[in-house]
């Protein structure tokens, strides 16, 4: 398990825009009537992406509401579940994945230079408050190692000097290019394919 | 090597593109009108006797699985939930079915729902792969613009609503009632079994919870017959399946190969060999990072079918192979996925959210040559400890990983960690040692 910090500074009250919140009302009705419990998770993303990428605890008071719940249940899922913020990040949210198949081909040069180029420490802003990072469990890109997602795009078949660039352009707040970063398609072998050959010349 | 024709999963490198048109032209949505015709009870029968199991890690077979659900709606509605929580270190083959193949999995629902009595269907995404569950909702889009599901689905009569609801990066989801958990907006922690979701599962109905890679499948099986399913790979091991090979070696890809391949074919053949070729490979974990890893002799001869590998005492799991090579420290490599299923651990039984913790610990120190001789045997009596004492496999799939380090490379272990304990050397540490050996020493002094 995992223990998540909940930032100290909180926002006073928290709403859904009226756009979002008609969002939320969709996707309630996504699930049976009664069963509308269904949609905290949902709702928790729509109050991340409304609010910088985090979510304070406002929010989850304005959820529990919502979703006629008790607050309490809604804290536990923002709790328990990795992907929800309760501190701020940066703009550029760097999640380096350091699991088995990304550390065999070098997961943990990524993390020194984040720690060196971003911030001494996870969770903490960069200088100039665009970029933060932090250390996480496979992402499921393993055949594509060592990789790193950014928000919620993946860059992979990453090395030192690629990564090196890809964090200078986000400091000076520029999206890099997504996916491969060897030039390759998708999850084909690099060299020498064999397989499905007909199709990819069709 | 299987051939091209035989493949069926021929956008897997997206050389085709994604939408319904393209599709339809590698022959999804062909005649699906004609499958539900034949009834559920055919449905059923043509997947159990094709023999296909389960892909997502237990081997569990399919049609036995959907006979489970009642066989006539009663008062309480049937639900269809796909897995794709993916999130087994060394796999990303969901991956590839959801943003490259996503109108097979979406016609695989369509049947799966017909023959299992659903008319809903929820596929629970993993959170990080948001991009994927937006190129899936397109093609969700674009199926009820079509008709293909909706109100009357494709013609065959049958009302499908199709959903996805994003979890958020718990690895726990992608046990099936932990998911079910999830999805009524819960935390992610597994129910005790009995009762099985065929009977009780979402919002306590009957739910028929099946992995990407089964579903996508189903409508190619269906179209080109059991028998054609069942004649390639190995009696009760039949098919294809998609292999993810990473790690130490020099082009990781994803392949779709034939069950029963050797495992140095799918290496040498389609990965490139082992980086330092094949007699610098130290080790091999065949099935996603729960499996127990095989050493290099047992490497050798290895075929990749679930019943091959359970014989080696490990297992087809996933199918997500990772390759270490002789220039890694296995017990590191051992010791982060440790940390993983520390990290993962949903706190729920004890064993394992404290016992996951103790193997991360005791391996990290045995990394670095600081734990001692007799340690080694109880880190494998910790790993005992844990396995079958939990509500859910995560507890084997905790400790298996460990008792293959031991099983196969003990001696390594021992060689660095090889000083005598702490006790032995009369040092005075009051936690370290048994109360009653002091007082019996204390009796010795006082006579």
């Amino acid at each position: 398990m995992s223990v998540k910090k909940i930032s100290k500074e909180q926002p006073d009250s928290f709403e859904f825009s009226s756009a979002n919140a008609d969002v939320a009302k969709k996707i309630i009705s996504n699930y049976p009537d009664g069963k509308q419990q269904s949609a905290v998770m949902p709702l928790l993303y729509i109050a991340q992406r409304q609010n910088n990428n985090w979510i304070p605890l406002a929010a989850m008071k304005h959820i529990a509401k919502f979703l006629n719940m008790p607050y309490i249940k809604v804290y536990e899922v923002a709790t328990f579940y990795s992907m929800y913020n309760l501190a701020p990040v940066g703009k550029y949210f760097y999640q380096v994945c350091t699991t088995t198949p990304c550390m065999l081909r070098g997961a943990y040069k990524l993390v020194e230079l984040c720690k060196s180029k971003i911030s001494k420490k996870e969770n903490e802003l960069s200088e100039n408050g665009n970029c933060s990072w932090v250390e996480v469990e496979c992402l499921g890109a393993c055949v594509n190692a060592p990789m790193i997602q950014i928000n919620n795009d993946y860059y992979e078949d990453l090395d030192k000097e690629k990564l090196e660039k890809i964090i200078d352009q986000t400091l000076n707040g520029k999206t890099p290019k997504v996916g491969s970063y060897r030039g390759r398609t998708n999850s084909e072998p690099e060299h020498d394919r064999k397989t499905l050959l007909e199709l990819k010349n069709a | 090597m299987l051939e091209d024709k035989d493949r069926i999963f021929k956008n897997l490198y997206n050389d085709m593109g994604i939408d319904v048109l393209s599709s339809q032209k590698r022959g999804d949505w062909l005649n699906v009108k004609e499958i539900c015709s034949k009834g559920r009870e055919w449905i059923i029968n043509e997947i159990k006797s094709s023999e296909l199991r389960g892909r997502g890690g237990a081997g569990f077979p399919t049609g036995l699985k959907w006979s489970f659900a009642p066989k006539e709606i009663g008062s309480r509605p049937h639900y269809l939930v796909i897995n794709a929580d993916e999130s087994e270190p060394g796999t990303c083959k969901d991956r590839d079915i959801l943003r490259f193949e996503p109108h097979k999995l979406i016609e695989g629902c369509l049947i799966a729902s017909y023959a299992v009595n659903a008319h809903k269907c929820y596929i629970y995404i993993r959170g990080e792969y948001f991009n994927e569950g937006e190129e899936l909702q397109k093609a969700i889009d674009e199926a009820y613009e079509k008709k293909l599901i909706g109100k009357n689905a494709s013609n065959t009569g049958w009302d499908l609503d199709i959903y996805i609801h994003y979890g958020a990066g718990a690895y726990i989801c992608g046990e099936e009632t932990a998911l079910l958990e999830s999805l009524e907006g819960k935390k992610g922690q597994p129910r005790l079994k009995p009762p099985f979701p065929a009977l009780i599962g979402l919002y306590g109905c009957p739910t028929i919870i099946n992995n990407v890679e089964t579903i996508a499948v189903v409508p190619t099986i269906l179209r080109r017959g059991a028998k054609w399913f069942a004649s390639i790979g190995k009696p009760k091991n039949t098919g294809t399946k998609i292999f993810c090979i990473s790690g130490n070696v020099n082009n990781p890809c994803n392949v779709e190969e034939e069950m029963g391949i050797s495992l140095k074919d799918l290496i040498e053949q389609h990965a490139g060999g082992v980086i330092g070729g094949w007699e610098n490979l130290k080790a091999v974990i065949p099935g996603g990072s729960s499996m127990p890893l095989l050493p290099k002799e047992t490497c050798d001869t290895i075929k990749m079918d679930f019943d091959s590998l359970v014989q080696q005492k490990s297992g087809l799991g996933t199918a997500g192979i990772i390759v270490i090579n002789k220039d890694q420290d296995i017990i590191k490599c051992m010791a982060r996925i440790a940390r993983f299923y520390k990290h993962e651990s949903c706190g729920q039984c004890t064993p394992c959210r404290e016992g996951s913790g103790w193997m991360w610990r005791m391996l990290e120190r045995m990394t670095k040559g600081e734990a001692s001789r007799e340690e080694v045997d109880m880190l494998m009596d910790v790993t005992k400890q844990i396995e079958g004492h939990t509500i859910c496999a995560f507890g084997e799939g905790s400790a298996w990983p460990v008792q293959g380090l031991l099983r196969h490379f003990k001696k390594e272990v021992i060689k660095r960690n090889n000083f005598n304990p702490l006790i032995n050397t009369n040092k005075n540490i009051p936690y370290l040692i048994d109360q009653h050996l002091l007082e019996k020493e204390n009796d010795k002094v006082k006579s």
